[in-house]
């Protein structure tokens, strides 16, 4: 381990537990508390993949999953493996296996990398363009533009793991558990609401909590001091939740919100048997207060995107919370006091930094004065207008800005570096906001889209809001929670807040370059290699309306969303346009914020849970006698029983031979039932099919055909009159559902004038139907009792019986054309009274037939068949 | 996903319902006395609004009960539900 970039000083790093981790094949050290990209960026590593499309060397660019860059495989060729991981989110444990993605033959050393001396020839929309022609051939091209430009390795068996959905209702949930975010759950649950919080991280306090400056406190206290004993009084709170490692996904209408709760990632493979790894949290909130904090933006000049460069904020973020210093020279570029902060925790644990470029020409704040004291070089009014280095940066070059900060003037300046820190100021993390349906407004002082109409029952607080400073981000949190709960909260009465820093800015979205812009490769999607070039491509070629331009040059459509720089495309857009930046809107935020696993979203539905099935109450003896099965609808209904080897013509030919020779039996317990009561039943019939009603006599039955109000046929079946205001219906097996809920339908809104009541009753009955022309004689084997003459029972009629003392019905239909009975029994009598029935006609050589047969013996009698629904 | 106040158990879940179009849509009483395209008129023409619109709605896997509802469609918005054969109380 390279020691002089680990510092012992972070509360957050385990310093005694030492892990071990394998990346790209070569096995490294970290300390527990380390995320992946902590851990290598200790141990010296900056370059961890290549870009998209010109196969760029790039480093790890930020701390947490906004990062665009260091997306990574874990566990390759396992069944546990996960492609496009954020480094920057993954804990590591003993035994992690990680490695670059979208390079070969390696990361140091990449044959894709030819792309990027070829980028000239490669603008935006390159691929549409040069592979139109024949069009045919395009199927061809794809395969080896895919092949070349991919991102990590789907897994390619089955997934080991658990994953499971859960409900959770709450008066108020927090999302984000930064400053603001915990002073809205403490108000919230103190105040008697039911409250869950929750935040994508494994700790609390976002970055307040490892913000140790002298130059912002609260209440006289250390900012992460006092966060602190606050953390430790939540915790004690009855009605509050508190959920780290929950990344809220999605935000919908009505408070409804989706969230991933991670349970298992950080542990080493070999404890996570037999548990949870990500749940799925269906959240019903009243209020949502959404406290999801701010990204820092990156600045866009020339070659932005080297290994070494990094948001000022996250070089902070590794020094302060896991201890480790990105780089041993590193210099530092912004527009605004952000860096400063930066520059003062680099400076307490005596990290060298060479120099401090600012945009601004006017800085005045305590911070930077304090800055200025330690004798680093502030360059005034300066950009950088370029940087080298391959592999890693080891110098740029700035110039002067002119006034308007349109173009660079003076001579040029080369400083030697290994660690590039950026600061373009803060974006509100709107996303969650806008998913709800929330409108936003433009802040033309500072640049910012923030939250205007709120859709329902919610609202945003802190730097989500656009309050960035820690004095304003806590006043307007108290007096908005107040509002928005409605209580008159004492806790928070002398809160005094005390700030360095000052909020000026100068925003400049693309900043100017001796070269002309052709000659620059300055990204603004760092994931999918699109520049600022290819958006004023865009424009040039007549794209206008963002959501085309996103589409046409690929701006923010990787798995990032591009949370770093849309606003910077935005930017370039209206002033390259001359309009201005509220009118455009912003591109639309879809779910999930970061992604999720598939596992996630299908929880416990995989396998035999995939989808429901419904089995008769004769289906196990189906099972033991070897039958096929076929599915109709959900129901799992016997297709054909083969004997011996035989396929399925030659069982179909055997048991249709049975049924129409002597015998056959079939299961059609599946058939939808309902029952219909009600003295206005039959004129209701009346209406429903085709076929009048009113003159069936009771204990008779009749074929029915029911339409579609378009005149399609919908569904088709015998139904029975068992009494003067009495039917049962039967329907076909898949129809059941959906006739019923016409009828309902019909019922409820159309004729509501009706007496009439309607029951599924298909799972209450089984229904065995015994056919052939033997059928009698078993029939009446099983039933002594019943009289079977013709005389007495005739075609299309019903008789009430009893076998064992147990009620049925026995109707004397034909579904084959065949002399046959259908006995109805009470389901879960339905497999003895099967199994009486095939003793009953052992001599008879009495034969179960399925789907199959039926369908011949039906066609073979040309009867009407609802194909696909029998 | 909605929270819908069904008029007969009281708020459920959207998953619950199913939506069943335009509502106070008049069955003819002689169908057979329309020409087809009185009956075409009938069987499909549906108003496609944005902003306030009646729908019906039945509470599939609950009470099965068919109710409408009055929506607007551009921020789903529920602005009322009522039973069937009931006059609409917004308008």
């Amino acid at each position: 381990m390279t020691n002089n970039l680990r510092f012992k000083t972070s509360k957050f790093i385990d310093e005694t537990y030492r892990v071990s981790f394998k990346f790209n094949n070569k096995t490294y050290f970290g300390f527990k508390g380390d995320t992946l990209a902590s851990a290598l960026l200790a141990n010296g590593i900056h370059l961890v993949g290549r870009s998209f499309k010109y196969h760029r060397p790039r480093g790890i660019m930020t701390s947490g999953s906004e990062e665009p860059n260091a997306i990574i495989q874990l566990h390759d060729n396992s069944s546990r493996t996960e492609p496009n991981v954020r480094a920057t989110e993954v804990e590591i444990y003993e035994g992690l296996v990680a490695s670059s993605q979208n390079c070969w033959p390696s990361v140091n050393f990449d044959i894709g990398g030819i792309n990027n001396l070829l980028s000239p020839i490669l603008p935006a929309g390159f691929y549409y363009k040069t592979f139109m022609w024949p069009a045919s051939f395009w199927e061809k091209y794809e395969y080896f533009i895919r092949k070349s430009a991919g991102l990590g390795k789907s897994p390619k068996v089955a997934d080991p793991d658990i994953y499971e959905h859960k409900y959770i209702h709450c008066d108020v949930l927090v999302i984000g558990a930064g400053i603001s975010g915990i002073i809205a759950a403490k108000m919230a649950a103190k105040n008697g609401f039911k409250t869950l919080l929750v935040d994508e991280k494994p700790y609390l306090g976002g970055s307040s909590i490892y913000d140790n400056s002298e130059f912002s406190k609260i209440n006289n206290q250390i900012t992460s001091s006092w966060l602190e004993k606050e953390i430790n009084e939540i915790s004690k709170l009855e009605n509050l939740e508190i959920k780290i490692r929950t990344s809220v996904a999605a935000f919908h209408g009505y408070n409804f919100l989706l969230a991933r709760e991670n349970l298992t990632d950080h542990l080493p493979i070999n404890q996570r048997e037999n548990k949870v790894r990500q749940r799925l949290l269906k959240i019903r909130a009243k209020k949502v207060i959404t406290a999801t904090g701010s990204i820092e933006r990156p600045l866009i000049f020339d070659n932005n995107d080297r290994p070494g460069i990094l948001l000022s904020s996250a070089i902070k973020k590794y020094i302060d919370l896991y201890g480790v210093a990105c780089g041993e020279n590193n210099i530092l570029f912004t527009n605004n006091d952000t860096a400063y902060e930066t520059a003062m925790s680099l400076i307490q644990r005596g990290i060298k930094i060479n120099a401090i470029i600012d945009n601004r020409e006017q800085i005045d704040s305590k911070i930077s004065y304090e800055v200025e004291k330690n004798n680093i070089e502030i360059y005034k009014g300066y950009t950088v207008v370029d940087t080298y280095g391959y592999r890693r940066i080891n110098k740029i070059s700035i110039m002067k800005l002119s006034k308007d900060g349109q173009t660079v003037i003076g001579d040029k300046t080369k400083l030697n570096c290994d660690c590039l820190g950026v600061s373009g100021g803060w974006t509100p993390a709107v996303h969650l906001f806008t998913q709800s349906g929330g409108k936003l407004k433009f802040r033309e002082e500072d640049q910012v889209f923030i939250p205007n109409v709120y859709p329902s029952d919610q609202i945003s607080v802190g730097s989500c809001n656009g309050d960035f400073g820690l004095e304003e981000i806590i006043r307007n949190t108290l007096s908005s929670i107040k509002k928005f709960l409605d209580i008159d909260n004492s806790e928070y009465k002398t809160v005094e807040t005390i700030s360095g820093l000052n909020q000026s800015k100068r925003n400049i979205w693309l900043l100017p370059s001796d070269k002309s812009l052709g000659k620059t490769k300055s990204f603004v999607d760092y994931q999918n290699d699109a520049t600022a070039k290819d958006i004023k491509l865009a424009l040039r070629e007549g794209f206008r309306s963002i959501e085309h331009v996103k589409r046409y040059t690929t701006t923010g459509m990787g798995t990032d969303q591009g949370k770093l720089g849309n606003m910077h495309a935005l930017g370039i857009i209206s002033e390259t346009a001359g309009t201005k930046m509220g009118e455009h809107g912003t591109t639309t935020f879809r779910p999930p914020y970061t992604p999720l696993t598939f596992g996630t979203i299908v929880g416990r539905n995989v396998g035999e849970f995939f989808d429901i099935f419904r089995r008769t109450p004769i289906h196990d003896w189906h099972v033991a006698n070897k039958a096929e099965f076929e599915n109709v609808g959900q129901w799992k209904r016997a297709w054909y029983y083969p004997k011996d080897n035989e396929n399925m013509h030659q069982a179909v030919q055997r048991e249709s031979k049975a049924a129409r020779d002597s015998a056959g039996i079939l299961d059609a317990s599946t058939l939808g039932k309902i029952d219909i009561q009600g003295t206005d039943a039959s004129e209701f019939l009346n209406r429903v099919y085709t076929n009048a009603w009113s003159k069936l006599a009771v204990g008779k039955c009749r074929y029915g055909l029911m339409l579609n109000e378009d005149g399609m046929v919908y569904d088709d079946g015998v139904t029975t009159r068992l009494g003067e205001n009495h039917y049962i219906m039967t329907t076909t097996t898949g129809g059941a559902a959906n006739v019923l809920g016409k009828l309902e339908d019909y019922l409820q809104t159309e004729w509501p004038e009706l007496d009439v009541y309607l029951s599924s009753v298909t799972d209450h009955y089984a229904t065995i139907s015994v056919c052939g022309p033997n059928s009698k004689k078993i029939v009446s084997k099983v039933i002594p009792d019943l009289d079977l003459s013709d005389e007495k029972f005739p075609h299309m009629s019903f008789k009430n019986a009893k076998i064992d003392n147990i009620k049925c019905r026995v109707m004397r239909i034909s579904f084959t054309g065949e002399h046959s009975y259908e006995i109805n029994i009470q389901a879960n009598f339905g497999k003895s009274v099967w199994e009486k029935c095939m003793e009953a006609g052992k001599d008879f050589n009495i034969t179960p037939y399925g789907t199959e047969t039926m369908h011949l013996l039906r066609a073979e009698k040309r009867f009407y068949n609802c194909w696909s629904r029998h | 996903m909605f929270l819908i106040n069904c008029p007969f158990c009281g708020e459920r879940e959207q998953s619950e319902f199913k939506a069943g179009g335009e509502a106070h849509i008049v069955r003819p009483k002689q169908p057979t006395e329309l020409s087809d395209d009185e009956w075409a008129e009938y069987l499909f023409m549906r108003k496609n609004i944005k902003g306030v619109q009646f729908e019906r709605w039945n509470h599939v896997h609950g009470c099965r009960k068919w109710f409408n509802m009055v929506r607007d469609t551009s921020n789903d918005q529920i602005k009322a539900v009522y039973k069937m054969g009931e006059k609409p109380p917004v308008k």
